[in-house]
């Protein structure tokens, strides 16, 4: 594959699931917000890694778990350079962003958090990064508290003055929104959180996936982030967190690899990241998610960051022709990541799902694990269409196509 | 596998009634009321049955979802009105067989317009959606029969 010009037909060949018919159709996939697919060279690095190194990490003495070893430990050290981190130990595996994000709400959060303390987070945020925080609060007495919406599904900042006070312990808040694609001011809102000595902790599932992420420059202290979305494996992802944060956080699980000593009444633990990765990991994943990012890098992120801006623009325009629709989330595609939400008349997004599946064109609808933004624009769900580096012009305009067929139906 | 036609889901008749849902409205005096969800895909109804002398005489709905499970939901009220709590148990479960792919389900004369969601069956994502209502039905039946010490 050339990297000269960034050709989405050429890219799409290295992906073996594209390549197929579903229902008569030729697949159109547009639901790469839940999932992207995943290219050769990842499909390869796994069954490379089962045929050749199989093998467990950290504890073998024998060649093969020597190179299990290497492998897991040189992804690490891709993912660390892939956010920004200053070194490898500053990137703990998980099995993705939900875990990543329970990791600092447990870890973190049951020694750090207590009665009456605040916890903010916004109404635009994934259930799984709501649902931990709500946790921690039934277990310490602590108050969440929300950044609310505009008409256009950008937070409101003009409240933060009041929302930061210096019982304010986390922020937690997602990078890009996965139900409305609005790309939040996160920087902003990290630079208040700590002017009241609040941690920032920031959902990149939707983020790293499409832009190479600075965690440095966002000034944040925990990034969570998951391999599928991004070209690699299911059940694999990372937290980043500062070193020294890790450091001062107790274990989350306790089992095998995490320890340094074991004695009947103490025990110690080893050093971080290991300290947080209790039992055998997912190595294959971890493998994976580095020739992910392997191929992202060499495809080049910026071509990639182009592609989607263009296309997402091209959608929005076309969409937007369609007689009924009406999109959610912010209209310029500056401020918007490669993800529609919409409605289409009074066509359930679920009867659109179907109309559009009977073409072979894959979309999300339903309320997209973000309950509180349904609530807050009054609907109880919405179809999806969210864009990744092997879309094209043709596939907005099947879509397109498909939408007018779901306008015949409902007509 | 051969490809399922759109046109054998969404039936004007379905159609008719996701626009014009019958009884979709908070029932006053109720013997029972079941609510049931997918938190999956957000379908959610509350069935309210006025029962008397084992018999029900009103059957209403409030809720919100798809026009599969809108349309279910709202035919499947028309026929409870007089309907013996036998006969409702009757009709859930043979609806539920023609779900399920049954042909002489299917060609039940008791299942009325109901018969139109026929197509579903053959939509395994959907089928979820037209058994909602029925699903409550069914709970709601059982809740009644153990408040009742039938």
């Amino acid at each position: 594959m050339t990297t000269a010009t960034f050709d989405p037909v050429m890219i799409r060949r290295e992906f073996p699931t594209l390549e197929q018919a579903v229902n008569g159709r030729p697949l159109v996939y547009l639901d790469n917000a839940a999932t992207s697919q995943k290219p050769k060279v990842v499909l390869d690095a796994l069954r490379a890694y089962y045929e050749n190194d199989n093998s467990n990490v950290h504890r073998g003495i024998h060649e093969l778990s020597r190179r299990a070893t290497v492998a897991y430990e040189e992804s690490r050290a891709k993912v660390a350079s892939w956010v920004g981190a200053d070194e490898p130990s500053e990137i703990v595996w998980t099995r993705g962003t939900t875990e990543a994000i329970n990791l600092v709400s447990s870890a973190w959060g049951l020694d750090n958090v207590g009665e009456g303390d605040e916890i903010l987070i916004s109404v635009l945020e994934h259930h799984s990064n709501i649902i931990p925080w709500q946790l921690l609060a039934r277990r310490t007495g602590a108050v969440i508290k929300y950044i609310e919406l505009d008409e256009q599904g950008r937070w409101i900042l003009d409240e933060l003055p009041h929302l930061l006070t210096d019982r304010t312990k986390i922020v937690a808040i997602s990078h890009v929104s996965n139900a409305l694609g609005t790309v939040n001011p996160v920087k902003r809102v990290a630079a208040a959180a700590h002017e009241v000595g609040a941690l920032v902790l920031v959902d990149g599932a939707q983020g790293a996936v499409h832009m190479k992420v600075d965690v440095k420059d966002l000034g944040v202290d925990c990034y969570a982030f998951s391999g599928h979305k991004m070209c690699g494996p299911t059940g694999i992802g990372a937290l980043w967190a500062r070193r020294d944060l890790l450091d001062s956080m107790e274990p989350y699980q306790g089992g095998g690899e995490m320890i340094h000593f074991v004695g009947r009444d103490e025990s110690s633990w080893a050093t971080v990241p290991h300290k947080f990765e209790a039992g055998t990991p997912n190595i294959a994943g971890a493998i994976g998610m580095g020739a992910a990012i392997d191929f992202l890098s060499e495809v080049g992120t910026d071509a990639i960051a182009e592609h989607e801006h263009k296309l997402l623009g091209y959608a929005l325009e076309r969409m937007n022709t369609v007689d009924g629709i009406c999109i959610y989330g912010p209209q310029s595609p500056d401020e918007h990541s490669a993800l529609i939400s919409f409605t289409l008349g009074d066509a359930h997004p679920h009867d659109i799902s179907t109309i559009l599946d009977s073409e072979g064109i894959a979309v999300r609808a339903g309320h997209h694990c973000a309950q509180l933004a349904m609530q807050h624009f009054g609907i109880s769900a919405t179809a999806r269409a969210s864009i990744y580096l092997y879309n094209t012009e043709s596939d907005i305009d099947r879509l397109i196509e498909g939408l007018e067929q779901v306008r015949s139906i409902f007509a | 596998m051969e490809t399922p036609q759109l046109n054998s889901l969404y039936q004007q008749l379905i159609l008719e009634h996701y626009r014009n849902p019958r009884n979709k409205a908070e029932l006053e005096e109720k013997s029972v009321e079941i609510h049931m969800a997918n938190p999956v895909c957000g379908d959610e109804v509350r069935l309210q049955l006025r029962i008397k002398d084992d018999q029900i005489e009103e059957a209403k709905f409030v809720g919100q979802g798809c026009s599969i499970s809108q349309a279910s939901i709202s035919m499947m009220t028309t026929l409870l009105y007089g309907c013996s709590l036998a006969d409702a148990e009757i009709l859930a479960e043979c609806f539920t067989k023609m779900m399920q792919g049954d042909p002489d389900a299917a060609k039940d004369k008791r299942l009325k317009d109901l018969r139109a969601l026929q197509g579903v069956s053959k939509f395994p994502v959907r089928i979820k959606c037209a058994l909602i209502g029925f699903d409550a039905l069914q709970e709601a039946l059982k809740t009644y029969a153990k408040e009742e010490n039938i």
